[in-house]
């Protein structure tokens, strides 16, 4: 396993990025505290000094403790509804796929008619009527549509495995239909269930910015999306306030940035094929 | 393609406008306040209207917009009037309907997007295809790393990067908006060119990031071509190299682009909310977030409405087209 992960450039450097990040996000209460990511803890709209590394922003925020209490924010939004989307979509996309007929048909129309609506504006619509209060609300609107891809990824898998030798095997000697689907199906996807829960987390966390950043993501709470919709609702990039708006930006790059890079990293894993490409 | 297709794929369309329809009827009816009454109230937050008034107010709106009736009679004439392609009236533009908003700025986005999606495509698919090819890919391999980055990148903070270095640091393009504040729109050249110009950088942003992903795609799919029997049967044939470029593989690897190609484009309405938002650019994305920031419900779930059926109709039709683009393809024969 550690010697797949060596060989796969993708995989580790992606990785190294999250864990950097990650890192990055435990070192909130050492390097800064908590109370300094709040309103006033210093002089408004100040360029970046040795007190303030990051400068401040129009409230008197401390740009660098609201990046390092917010960056778990947003990790966490990603993980919740990545994790949750996944297990959902697993089971949909298994049970679809090994039962076919009437409840494949079924889950198959449902999939379809949600993956043509854009997610972002389901939730534009919801979130704008119920504001969004906390982290985990967020996270939980964000899940329950994020069980698309998924369902969609483990069920073409499992039509294939489906017909395998094996699996006929098994089913010939009377395994139960559900030993079949946790101990024959499960294992082999795997990989593929790897590759959908990380573009699952980068979809669920792109999405949570993208309605920090119209404004309609919980206020009360530092996260990426609120620093960049803070920046925008008081004019940082007319004022050219680069250190308010230009290390968040960094974030969030760096942060995709690891995420394409493992899920490219483990698609080579789970289509060998890829490999002898680059 | 078969009767049985045709049928299912229409269902699909209807079940996806109905579930849109209705998540729009229900979702401001689960909440527990009158959108009305706490839009009235923040006027009067705002302007001194007594309260007494409001009261009277509320009633007069609640019977014109129907909030009296029972929900089934409710849900009935919501039905009625979207048939009738009424959408309501905007609360925050009022009077002006919300159709006529939507309309209004339709034009913008479609305009934007369709011209950044097809460049990004163009130039994107051009590329990745120079970079699988043997003879020139060693030179322009450096760009793989490029765009894997712009690839990652959500493309409104590109944008929020592209207004600080182009319209800021070094101000060469405006910042904001579709045109000059201050000129009629009208066929003129000078017009034309200045809407241009501002379109460059929110195009810009669109179309960076879209490139990485194009070029991406169309790399693999050149690699995967070039393994074909045809590749080597034209090399052997000795046929020119610039022939082999386009003739076999370019024009074998674009199909599943074209395809891609197709789905964005049945997208442009929803694909650049939040780029609008930072440019202030006045299209369905911008209209969306003045809706939200005026607590303008009518006009959040018109835009939404708008917004869904229009990818429905274009992949609708896309589907329906297929065949005559790819001739491989047959509904329900397998």
């Amino acid at each position: 396993m550690m010697r797949l992960i060596a060989d796969n450039k993708h995989l580790s450097f992606g990785t190294a990025i999250i864990v950097l990040l990650l890192v990055f996000s435990m070192g909130g209460g050492v390097v800064v505290t908590r109370d300094m990511a709040d309103v006033g803890a210093g002089r408004p709209s100040k360029p970046p000094t040795l007190e303030h590394l990051l400068g401040t922003d129009q409230q008197g925020r401390d740009v660098l403790a609201d990046l390092m209490f917010g960056t778990p924010a947003s990790l966490k939004i990603g993980l919740i509804a990545g994790v949750l989307g996944v297990f959902l979509g697993t089971i949909l996309g298994l049970v679809a796929g090994y039962f076919g007929g009437f409840v494949d048909a079924s889950i198959r129309l449902v999939t379809d008619v949600f993956l043509t609506i854009p997610s972002l504006l389901i939730l534009v619509v919801v979130a704008s009527l119920i504001r969004v209060v906390s982290v985990e609300e967020m996270a939980l609107l964000i899940a329950a549509l994020s069980w698309m891809w998924p369902t969609r990824a483990v069920r073409a898998q499992s039509l294939t495995i489906r017909e395998r030798m094996y699996v006929q095997v098994a089913r010939f000697s009377g395994t139960s239909h559900w030993r079949i689907i946790v101990f024959e199906l499960l294992p082999n996807l795997l990989p593929y269930i790897a590759a959908s829960l990380v573009g699952t987390i980068s979809g669920a966390i792109l999405v949570s910015i993208g309605l920090s950043t119209l404004g309609l993501g919980p206020q009360n709470e530092p996260s990426l999306g609120l620093t960049i919709y803070w920046a925008i609702y008081y004019g940082a990039l007319i004022r050219q306030l680069w250190w308010w708006f230009m290390p968040p930006i960094f974030i969030i790059v760096l942060l995709f940035m690891g995420l394409f890079l493992i899920s490219s990293g483990l698609d080579r894993i789970a289509n060998p094929r890829l490999r002898t490409t680059i | 393609m078969t009767i049985g297709f045709l049928l299912r794929r229409l269902g699909i369309f209807c079940l996806i406008v109905f579930a849109a329809a209705t998540i729009n009827f229900m979702v401001p009816r689960l909440r527990p306040t009158n959108p009305i009454e706490s839009r009235l109230y923040e006027l009067a937050a705002q302007g001194g209207v007594r309260v007494g008034q409001i009261k009277e107010m509320v009633r007069i709106y609640n019977e014109k917009f129907g909030f009296d009736k029972p929900l089934y009679v409710q849900y009935a004439n919501y039905w009625i009037d979207l048939a009738h392609g009424d959408m309501g009236t905007s609360i925050s533009f009022y009077p002006a309907s919300v159709r006529a908003e939507i309309m209004r700025a339709a034009p913008w986005t479609i305009g934007l997007l369709t011209v950044a999606t097809l460049l990004s495509f163009g130039v994107g698919s051009i590329l990745g295809a120079l970079m699988a090819w043997p003879k020139v890919g060693p030179y322009v391999s450096f760009l793989v790393p490029i765009f894997m980055t712009l690839s990652a990148i959500p493309y409104y903070l590109l944008g929020i990067v592209m207004i600080y270095t182009f319209a800021l640091v070094w101000p060469i393009l405006p910042t904001s908006a579709a045109y000059s504040s201050g000129k009629n729109l009208e066929w003129s050249l000078d017009m034309i060119l200045d809407i241009a110009k501002h379109a460059v950088l929110p195009a810009g942003s669109i179309i960076l990031t879209g490139i990485g992903g194009w070029g991406l795609g169309m790399r693999a799919m050149m690699v995967t071509i070039m393994g074909e029997d045809y590749m080597n049967m034209a090399e052997s044939k000795g046929l020119r190299p610039r022939t082999i470029f386009f003739r076999y593989a370019l024009r074998n690897a674009v199909l599943p682009q074209v395809t891609s190609l197709a789905i964005s484009l049945a997208h442009i309405m929803s694909g650049a909310v939040v780029v609008e938002v930072i440019f202030a650019y006045p299209g369905v994305g911008y209209l969306l977030f003045r809706a939200i920031s005026g607590n303008d419900y009518f006009l959040i779930q018109g835009i939404v409405l708008f917004i869904i059926l229009s990818i429905g109709i274009a992949l609708l039709t896309l589907d329906l087209l297929y065949p005559l683009i790819d001739p491989r393809i047959r509904y329900g024969k397998n």
